[in-house]
């Protein structure tokens, strides 16, 4: 069994008001230095088998498919191991 | 002669079905329910799809419910010509099944919005605003919370070129709209998609800002008696 992360972000150019608004917060509570927020989500996926290339490569398809609108968002896929 | 028929699709958590079923059946055609679950669109001639949160906007709005069984029938019925108006919700699954280009996203100001909204019409030559004149403005309820129109800049340049942008918003933009976009069209004018809601716009009695919705209504009804 293996754990897949898929890591779904809004492209750079699309704004992200969610992320804005953590930033605003931030220095109300008292944390400095952070001069900016991207929201994104994490999705993990048990796999029944291996990580190898054919899971992998499924994995992809499911990001574009589902996991991500590639309209939008990037994703980025990596083994937790 | 038979009445028209409009499909009115209903998924779990759609929420203005009911109304859009009065307003297709006042407009004088018959409403024909369409469940999400069924491979089957009952042999309608137009298709609307109405707000809410289907499928509770788990994931992305509308990314479930463009999987749906009736939607696999619905995608490429579409494709070959089948009228479609997809309001709120309804607009945000025309994007995520490609009917449409772009996206719908986060409100700018991350605020949901829910108010009257003057409307700017761009374009009569869809299946959906014929009985309107362009560059008329009307009034429609608005209320969403991720209706910030995105698309990349070649394919909002080819919406502009192609006279495809149907709906700008007038008198200020609500939500962060790219271009004041409230809705679209796709290259052939029988889908159209738009944030604002005309369902909710056909009945003084009801209390609404208008009664400018009825001409969706009535647009696709001289289509269909007229194909």
């Amino acid at each position: 069994m293996a754990r897949v992360i898929v890591d779904v972000m809004l492209k750079p150019e699309i704004l992200d008001p969610q992320g804005q608004a953590i930033a605003r917060a931030l220095p109300r509570l008292g944390f400095a230095g952070v001069s900016g927020v991207r929201q994104g989500k994490r999705f993990e996926l048990e796999l029944d088998g291996p990580a190898d290339e054919a899971a992998l490569s499924d994995v992809r398809k499911m990001a574009e498919t589902l996991l991500a609108n590639t309209v939008i968002e990037d994703f980025t896929i990596r083994v937790e191991g | 002669m038979s009445a028209a028929r409009v499909g009115v699709v209903t998924f779990p958590g759609t929420l203005d079905d009911q109304d859009a079923a009065r307003a297709v059946r006042l407009a004088g055609a018959e409403a024909v329910p369409l469940w999400h679950a069924d491979h089957d669109l009952k042999g309608v001639d137009a298709v609307f799809l109405p707000g809410g949160f289907s499928y509770g906007d788990y994931l992305r709005c509308g990314a479930i419910s463009r999987f749906s069984p009736l939607m696999t029938e619905l995608i490429p019925a579409a494709r070959s010509g089948l009228p479609v108006l997809g309001t709120c919700n309804g607009f945000q699954i025309l994007c995520e099944a490609h009917l449409l280009p772009g996206a719908l996203t986060r409100n700018e100001g991350l605020h949901y919005i829910c108010r009257d909204q003057r409307i700017r019409v761009e374009s009569t030559r869809t299946a959906w605003t014929a009985d309107f004149a362009d560059g008329q403005e009307i009034v429609l309820p608005i209320k969403h919370g991720e209706g910030r129109y995105v698309a990349d800049a070649e394919t909002l340049a080819a919406l502009e070129s192609e006279g495809r942008v149907v709906f700008r918003y007038a008198g200020g933009n609500p939500n962060g709209s790219l271009n004041d976009i409230a809705g679209i069209t796709n290259e052939a004018g029988n889908v159209v998609g738009l944030m604002p809601h005309p369902e909710h716009a056909v009945e003084d009695l009801t209390g609404a800002p208008s009664v400018d919705g009825r001409h969706f209504f009535t647009s696709i009804l001289k289509r269909l008696v007229n194909a």
